[in-house]
């Protein structure tokens, strides 16, 4: 078994009011940018699963961030694998 | 008769509820999140609140909780579910009634009461209504209605919007910026209802005006229709749901 490490970004999807995003941009000017458009504001969860598979893992993450994560019917969502995470479970027990 | 109050971990309209279907007459129960048992209960009501902490999105957590088990079959065989603020979200979450509650498009929690006008007094959720607009209060941070379009044409043409904001006058508040429209709701949507007319939702808070002493009771014509239709539903040996032909006729 190993451990994979995940992040699922959602966003809300296009065409859905996102009030947090146009607020994010309303203040834009406040900091005098000017050149910023299209700000969408989601979230984002990060999380390790331990499987025999890197797909198998990806299984999970999937229907995690279908049922949980995100609301199909108004946000989408991505995972992504972060680099550098996964390794081995030991199936031994821990020696104390 | 009993009717069931499920308190989640966050609830913190159930008392209210509770002591409402105790002013209409009928013993209310709590119902604990951690058991889908509903205890033989007539109807149910899912309060407001912020089950779980509304982590998330608010009512995707309560959707897991065993008691929603029991909620889900209950529906199933034909029980009358309310969904009341919080409790309109948990059922939307869980696909119960159609539809998604965003974040107000004001970004403000707001905490007001407002006029809704119920649509149709055929309803088992509107039935005890005069028809006249209703002044009850909201209290939510994510009450904007969302549906696609397709989905918004259905529930007109199948007559499974409730409710609706309405102005001083009972016009209905359509605009998603008119200022009768407290959170940006499409069409002003206040309250929808599933397809075989026994789960429904809605935002604002008829049980927290339920007696005179609360300022006005007129929140007591949507419990009062509730425990009418559950007391019907009992006496005809609790039917199932109608069927999609049977709701379309």
């Amino acid at each position: 078994m190993s451990e994979f490490r995940y992040a699922v970004n959602v966003l809300p999807k296009p065409g859905i009011l996102d009030p947090q995003g146009r607020a994010v941009e309303l203040s834009l000017p406040h900091l005098n940018v000017t050149n910023v458009s299209g700000v969408r504001v989601g979230r984002r969860a990060e999380l390790t699963v331990t499987a025999g598979s890197e797909a198998g893992a990806r299984a999970v993450v999937d229907g995690l961030a279908r049922e949980l994560l995100s609301n199909p019917l108004i946000e989408t969502y991505a995972i992504e694998l972060l680099e550098g995470t996964s390794s081995a479970v030991s199936t031994k027990a821990p020696s104390l | 008769m009993r009717i069931g109050v499920v308190t989640f971990p966050g609830s913190n309209s159930d008392i209210d509820a509770l002591n409402a279907l105790a002013v209409a007459g009928v013993e209310p129960v709590t119902l604990w999140h951690e058991s889908p048992d509903l205890s033989g209960v007539s109807a149910v009501i899912l309060p407001g609140g912020f089950a779980y902490g509304d982590y998330i999105r608010a009512g995707v957590i309560a959707r897991f909780s065993p008691v929603m088990r029991g909620v889900k079959d209950f529906a199933a065989a034909g029980g009358l579910v309310l969904g009341i603020c919080n409790g309109f979200q948990v059922l939307a979450e869980s696909g119960l009634v159609p539809g998604a509650l965003l974040r107000n498009r004001s970004l403000r929690f707001a905490s007001k009461i407002v006029a809704i006008k119920p649509e149709r007094l055929d309803s088992p959720f509107t039935r005890a209504a005069n028809g006249a607009p209703i002044h009850i209060p909201i209290a939510h941070g994510e009450g904007c209605y969302y549906a696609d379009e397709a989905t918004l044409d259905g529930l007109e043409a199948s007559g499974r919007v409730l409710f609706r904001y309405v102005r001083e006058d009972g016009c209905p508040a359509l605009d998603p910026d008119d200022p009768a429209n407290p959170n940006g709701s499409l069409r002003g949507i206040a309250g929808v209802c599933n397809e075989a007319g026994n789960v429904a939702g809605l935002m604002p808070h008829p049980e927290r005006m339920s007696e005179e002493i609360l300022g006005s009771d007129e929140g007591m014509q949507l419990i009062r229709s509730l425990v009418e239709s559950a007391k019907e539903w009992e006496a005809a040996g609790r039917p199932a749901p109608r069927t999609k032909a049977e709701a379309r006729a």
